[in-house]
This record gives C-alpha cells, sequence and structure tokens, in this order.
C-alpha cells in the first residue's frame, strides 16, 4: 500500500504541471471561480493544444491518437487540471462514453475513422440514448431503422442529449428489429448529425441553459457499416457505454468535487452581509469538514477500485458507489454554499457573488441524481449486481 | 499509487477470519459477553501464538486485525492491548504481552498523582479495565503500570451497553505502581493509533451488518415475496454497501498514513474515525431495520454489533469533535 507518485508518475506530474503553467493565461489560477458560459471556439482551440502536447485520450491505445499511459496518468491529470482549474476538453461525451465504446466494438477501419478527430477536439460527439418513452429502461427505445439496400433508415425521437447542438456525431441507440424480444431489438449506430433529416430543438434546463436537445430523425440515411457490433447487440454495446465509466469516472469525478470544494471554502472565508466570516461558524465548519471527508472517502475508493483494475483487468466492485455518492455530494455542497448567501443567494445577475457561480452550480447539480443512470437505478444495480439481492422487477 | 494489502497481509486476514469463525462462533462471544469478566489466560495465548499480539506488527497488520475482530465482535482485549496500550508500552511489557501472559489496556481520563512509586486518585472510562492483567496510567507528563493481578481491589467493573467491551474504573489509592521509562509523546501516538484502528474495527462491524442484512433480505417472505424485491428494503441494504465501501477507504488510508508518519496522518485519522464509525452505527441500524422484528430482540446478535458500534462512536470523542480538527486543518489559511 502506498499513495504517492511512483517515480515515473512524479515526473508525468511535474511536467504536466510545466506545461500548464506556460500554456494557461498566468491570471487563471488565482481568479474567482464564474459561470463560464461555455466558448465553443475557445473550448475547440484548448482542447486541440492539449492533444497537440499529448494529454487527451492518455489511457487509449497509442495507434489511435491515445497515449497508451496507464489510469494513473489520466487520474494525475485529472488532478492537476482540477487545482489549476483547466478548462474541460470540449468532447466529454466523446472522451467518456462515444471513444471507449468504439475502442471495445469498433472495426479497425471505424477505430481509424473516428478516434483521432475525437481526440483532438475537431469532431464532437453526442449520446442519443433517451427517449420521451424510455429513459432508465433504456431497453424500450423505439426509435426505428429499417434496413434498404446497404443504408439504415431511421426515424424516431430522441431526448434530454445534452451538447448535441455543437455534435458532429451522435451515439444511437435504435430498434432494428421489432419482433425481437425487447433487449435483443436493439442495434448501436454511428450517426453523422449534418445528415438530412436531423432536425434538433434545444431545451433549456432548470437553470435556463438550453445545454440538452430533442433530436428527431426523419428518414435519415446511415451508411449500413456505421454501426457497433451486429444488429440485435445494440443492447450489450450501449452497456460498455454506462460501464465504462467505471475505469477514469471516479477520477473525474473526484477532481470535479475537490474543485467544488476548494471553491467553497474560499466563499466561507469570505465575510457575509452581516459582517460575519462562515467560514468561523462552528456550524459551517461542521458541514464543510463533512463535505471534505466525503471527498477523501471518494477519492480513495476510486484509488482502490482502480487497484484491482491494474492487477486483474477488471475494476473493483467498490468503484460502483462513485457516481451516486459525489452526486449526492454535490448536491449537499452546492446548497451549503448557497445557504452562506442568505438572501443575496436569490440574485444571480448583477450583484451576486462570482457572478452567480453557485446559484448555477446548485441548480445544475440536480441533474447529477438523474444523469447517466439515476440514484435510483444505481441503487437496484448495487443491491441486485453486487450485494446479490433478488431483482426487483 | 498502489492501495492494495500485501499477500501476506492478506494471508493474515483469511486467517483471521477462519480462526474466528471457527474459534468464537457467535454463541461464544454471546456467552462470554454474558459471563462475568476476567482475564482469559486461555484465548489470550491462542491471540500470541497466532501472533497477533506480536510486537513486530505493523500498522497495516494491526488494520486488518482491526477489521477481522469487528467482524467477529471478538470479546478480548485485543482493542485495549495492541490499539490504546501497544504504543506506550515498555519493553517488559511488550515482551510478556507478545507472549500472552499478560494483557493491558490504558487509563487517561480522570485525575491522579504520584507520590514515589506509589498512585492515588480515579480514572475512569477505563476499557476492557476488568478483563486485562495491567494498566498503563498516565499521570501527568509520565507513565506508570499497575499490576492488577497483585492489586484486584482497584478495579471497579461498571455496567455497560456494550457487554463485549466494557468499563471500569481504576481507584488507587497509595497504590504501587512501576514507573515506565517510556517517553510520554508516545501518548499521541496512542491516540492517532486507536482512532485509525477503531476506523478499521468499524468496517468490520459495518461489514457483518451488511452480510446479515443480504442474508436475511434474500430469504424472508411477506405477501408472497422475498423483502428483498421491495426497493424500500433493498436500496437500506445498498445504501449500507455504499458506507461500507467509502468508509473502508478511508479507514485503510488513515491507517497507511500512521503507518507512514504522513503529514496528513492526524487529519486522517479524525476523518476515518469520525466517518466509520457513524457508518458502523447507520450500517447496524440499518440492517436491524429490514430485519423487523427479529431485529428488535436481546436473543438476535444484531445489537451486539449496534453496541460496539456504537461504543467505537463514543470512543475518544464523538464525531462532531473530529471533524471540528479536520475543519481546523482545512480552513487553516
Ligand atoms: C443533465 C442531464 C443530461 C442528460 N444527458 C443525456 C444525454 O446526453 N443523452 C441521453 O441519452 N440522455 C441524457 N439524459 C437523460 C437521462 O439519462 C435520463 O433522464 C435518465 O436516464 C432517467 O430517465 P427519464 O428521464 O426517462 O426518467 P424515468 O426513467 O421516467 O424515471 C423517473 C423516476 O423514476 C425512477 N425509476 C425509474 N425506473 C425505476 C426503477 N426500476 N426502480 C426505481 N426507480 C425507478 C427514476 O429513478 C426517477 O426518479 C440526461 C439527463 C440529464 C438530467
Amino acid at each position: 500500500m502506498d499513495f504517492r507518485d511512483t517515480p515515473e508518475e512524479a515526473a508525468f506530474r511535474a511536467e504536466l504541471r510545466a506545461w500548464l503553467a506556460s500554456n494557461l493565461p498566468s491570471d487563471w489560477v488565482d481568479r474567482a471561480p464564474h459561470v463560464g458560459r461555455f466558448d465553443v471556439d475557445e473550448a475547440r482551440a484548448w482542447s486541440k493544444r492539449l492533444y497537440d502536447a499529448g494529454y487527451v485520450g492518455l489511457t487509449w491505445p497509442k495507434e489511435y491518437g491515445g497515449g497508451g499511459a496507464p489510469h494513473t496518468h489520466q487520474g494525475i491529470y485529472l488532478e492537476e487540471t482540477a487545482r489549476i482549474g483547466a478548462p474541460d476538453h470540449i468532447g466529454g461525451i466523446g472522451l467518456g462514453m462515444a471513444g471507449p465504446t468504439i475502442i471495445a466494438w469498433g472495426s479497425e477501419e471505424q477505430k481509424k475513422r473516428y478516434l483521432a478527430p475525437l481526440l483532438s477536439g475537431e469532431e464532437v460527439w453526442c449520446q442519443g440514448f433517451s427517449e420521451p418513452g424510455s429513459g432508465s429502461d433504456l431497453a424500450g427505445a423505439r426509435t426505428r431503422a429499417e434496413l434498404d439496400g446497404d443504408e439504415w433508415v431511421v426515424n424516431g425521437q430522441k431526448v434530454w442529449s445534452s451538447w448535441a447542438h455543437i455534435a458532429d456525431w451522435c451515439i444511437l441507440v435504435v430498434r432494428s428489429d421489432p419482433d425481437a424480444e425487447k433487449h435483443r431489438g436493439l442495434s448501436f449506430l454511428l450517426v453523422d448529425m449534418h445528415s438530412p433529416g436531423v432536425e434538433l430543438r434545444p431545451l433549456k434546463q432548470i437553470t435556463g441553459d438550453p445545454e440538452f436537445n430533442e433530436i428527431f430523425f426523419t428518414d435519415v440515411r446511415v451508411p449500413r457499416e456505421s454501426m457497433l457490433g451486429q444488429p440485435g447487440e445494440g443492447w450489450n454495446v450501449a452497456m460498455t457505454t454506462l460501464l465504462h465509466e467505471r475505469g477514469t469516472l471516479g477520477f473525474a469525478l473526484t477532481a470535479a468535487l475537490e474543485r467544488q470544494i476548494n471553491n467553497l471554502i474560499r466563499l466561507a472565508r469570505l465575510p457575509g452581509v452581516d459582517g460575519h466570516v462562515p467560514a468561523e461558524d462552528p456550524v459551517v465548519r461542521d458541514e464543510i469538514a463533512q463535505a471534505w471527508i466525503d471527498l477523501q472517502a471518494l477519492r480513495f475508493t476510486n484509488y482502490r477500485s482502480l487497484t484491482t483494475l491494474a492487477k486483474t483487468g477488471v475494476p473493483g466492485p467498490e468503484g460502483s458507489v462513485a457516481k451516486l455518492h459525489w452526486s449526492e455530494t454535490n448536491q449537499r455542497v452546492t446548497k451549503l454554499a448557497l445557504s452562506l448567501q442568505g438572501l443575496a443567494s436569490q440574485l444571480d445577475g448583477d450583484g451576486a457573488i462570482w457572478d452567480g457561480f453557485w446559484q448555477y452550480q446548485q441548480l445544475r447539480s440536480r441533474g447529477n441524481t438523474i444523469e447517466a443512470g439515476t440514484s435510483e437505478i444505481l441503487r437496484n444495480i448495487i443491491a441486485e449486481r453486487v450485494v446479490g439481492l433478488p431483482r426487483s422487477r | 499509487m498502489d492501495f492494495a494489502f500485501s499477500e501476506e497481509q492478506e494471508l493474515l486476514r483469511a486467517s483471521a477470519r477462519g480462526y474466528l469463525a471457527g474459534r468464537w462462533p457467535l454463541t461464544r462471544v454471546v456467552e462470554t459477553a454474558d459471563g462475568s469478566p476476567s482475564f482469559d489466560a486461555g484465548p489470550w495465548k491462542e491471540l500470541a501464538d497466532l501472533g497477533w499480539l506480536d510486537s513486530s506488527l505493523g500498522m497495516l497488520e494491526h488494520a486488518v486485525l482491526a477489521e477481522e475482530t469487528g467482524f467477529g465482535l471478538l470479546p478480548a482485549p485485543w482493542f485495549s492491548s495492541i490499539a490504546l496500550a501497544g504504543p506506550v508500552l515498555d519493553d517488559e511489557l511488550r515482551e510478556s504481552v507478545g507472549a500472552g501472559e499478560r494483557a493491558v489496556t490504558l487509563a487517561r481520563d480522570g485525575e491522579v498523582t504520584a507520590s514515589g512509586d506509589a498512585l492515588s486518585g480515579t480514572k475512569r472510562f477505563v476499557s476492557d479495565l476488568a478483563t486485562v492483567t495491567d494498566v498503563v496510567v498516565s499521570v501527568d507528563d509520565c507513565l506508570y503500570a499497575v499490576d492488577l493481578v497483585a492489586h484486584p481491589d482497584v478495579v471497579v467493573p461498571l455496567s455497560t451497553t456494550d457487554r463485549t467491551r466494557r468499563l471500569g474504573e481504576l481507584r488507587l489509592d497509595g497504590t504501587p505502581a512501576r514507573r515506565l521509562d517510556v517517553d510520554p509523546a508516545r501518548l499521541t501516538d496512542a491516540r492517532r493509533h486507536s482512532l485509525a484502528l477503531a476506523a478499521c474495527e468499524s468496517v468490520g462491524i459495518a461489514q457483518r451488518a451488511l452480510d446479515l442484512a443480504a442474508e436475511h433480505t434474500k430469504t424472508r417472505q411477506q405477501f408472497g415475496r422475498v423483502i428483498g424485491t421491495y426497493q424500500g428494503v433493498s436500496h437500506k441494504v445498498a445504501d449500507i454497501y455504499v458506507a461500507l465501501q467509502l468508509n473502508r477507504s478511508l479507514a485503510y488510508w488513515a491507517a497507511w498514513a500512521v503507518s507512514e508518519g504522513d503529514e496528513q496522518q492526524d487529519t486522517a485519522v479524525a476523518a476515518a474515525k469520525a466517518s466509520a464509525t457513524d457508518a458502523a452505527v447507520f450500517a447496524c441500524e440499518s440492517a436491524i431495520q429490514v430485519h423487523g422484528g427479529i431485529g428488535f430482540t436481546w436473543e438476535h446478535v444484531l445489537h451486539r454489533f449496534y453496541k460496539r458500534a456504537q461504543w467505537l462512536q463514543s470512543f475518544a470523542g464523538v464525531s462532531r469533535k473530529h471533524r471540528a480538527r479536520v475543519a481546523d486543518a482545512i480552513l487553516a489559511s
């Protein structure tokens, strides 16, 4: 047992720190957090720089533009970028979902075609899983794909599709065989979002930002070979997308929560309207300490799961608690941050602390227990697949 | 980064699990707990033969044993001798503990004065006082040992909810003592050590609560269905699992930090002790709930684990106090 960097990890960390220091604007580090409406051009340019320096897809195979490095490097990358508050890569869904699924299921040709532009940020991906009639119950998807010659013809509707409005490609779960059993009638397509017949309607979220969308497919023609796995294997492919996350998701969540808690501490030190400094209030101190302990629990649980991954090739089962724990902790942390502001917490324009950063973060956190598997579904999975209780359905 | 116990440490865990399951079935644990407390030389010698009392064991081996003795609810003074008093023993005591001849506890709270080599005064809430042979007593900046076999009258057993680790009051009145040639700064080590191991023991208890809850909810039927199929039940069990895994990570981290003298060790032990003891209590309470009426009975073993969890929670400062230490560390600018 040893949590320190190996010499090789330490060297990677040092080199990355130096790179970040010389590539980020100098006032970046100490600036207060801000709401930061997502700037597509900026994000694309930053992604390209990261890619050229070799920091994107650290754990992905070298032959497709990745770094071929161990998971710990990705962990160090996330720790260091969180510490300094560096901007995110533009292709979160590509890096976390589409890419790993293509690596696992794609043909040589597909990997060559899709992975490098995904890493460099030239092509952005979105995820078309959820539909109006099927969210948690993904296997109930009804969007149809029918083979016509050498093309699939897609008709239907997806919903809650994050970043679809900037996406070039979509991983799409479709029903290719309406007569087969629910799980066996699905297929997994890679769809060009610029195809004729793809229409988007942005959906405003609880924060007021339109970050997700409805996607309508009307006779959209998709080349027959733009499929991962065989027709009817869509369920298994989609499970890879959802399960992959366990690899490095834990690091990403830890880094995000660490950033949040550092900001919380910074906020708690500012005198409130009444002149009192929240960080001196014993009740506030108790809650901040609890949040910090929750962060360490997430961090070390992730280390534990990844140690098992490194030794056996399969992440430890304890990794299954990461997303559930992170989402609920993030909700508590952001609510605590608002509570430190009293009625000023109502401001989200002029006069709001840090331009309404916490107002945004708190509202956004409500989605954390819904997106990528609701907390109820995650508890079902833990109860049934990890603890081994009988199935509820 | 490597977060795993070594092969030897895993072997120690397996052998501890096997020994406790074989020699300490819960029926025997309960019998011992409900009997009148006294030093029991036989089982203590067994622990010595297993090497559990050996002074060569490191903090990570102790972490493994603390977890397993929590899981097995061992009613022997291992925690008191090793986790509490271990770091302040002199060579003589360490050897006789290692050989399984003596068991020791540590008395901190209360006022005792020394006059020559005789001690007077009262120390309160001394764990396992009635089931050990010696007690180390802190007097100002010095440490003394009192032989309880030679002076049994100084021991006043107290009635406690947890009968597997009872408390006693030490009433000294000109009682002869031996001054230990031990640096009193080791009391700080003893404190860290015992906080980290209390966290590890709590993890063992939470694991047992999870196992009991899973076993019961997989088999018990109501309304024609196994109760584990009801999400009101299964999500409670899932939450025990979540709390268990998160706190196992914290407890191991704390043990590692102490073993390395890591700069964060004091914050780590405070965090782990606060969180893991709370988690053990939570795990037992949830397990009791999903057991229904049987979980509320004296006859069922659950309350034994619950009471040990509560013992740990109240030991060396409740969680709020430890969180205050964490806050001091992270909010200091
Ligand atoms: C911010 C955000 C971003 C998202 N981005 C994407 C995206 O990019 N692509 C995409 O495809 N989807 C996306 N989603 C959709 C998300 O995956 C779904 O919302 C989620 O899976 C839940 O599905 P649903 O909304 O249909 O709710 P339902 O499935 O109808 O669930 C409603 C409630 O019922 C509960 N429930 C349902 N089934 C069970 C059960 N078996 N046991 C217990 N409780 C149950 C749920 O937990 C929930 O509380 C996003 C969602 C959010 C909030």
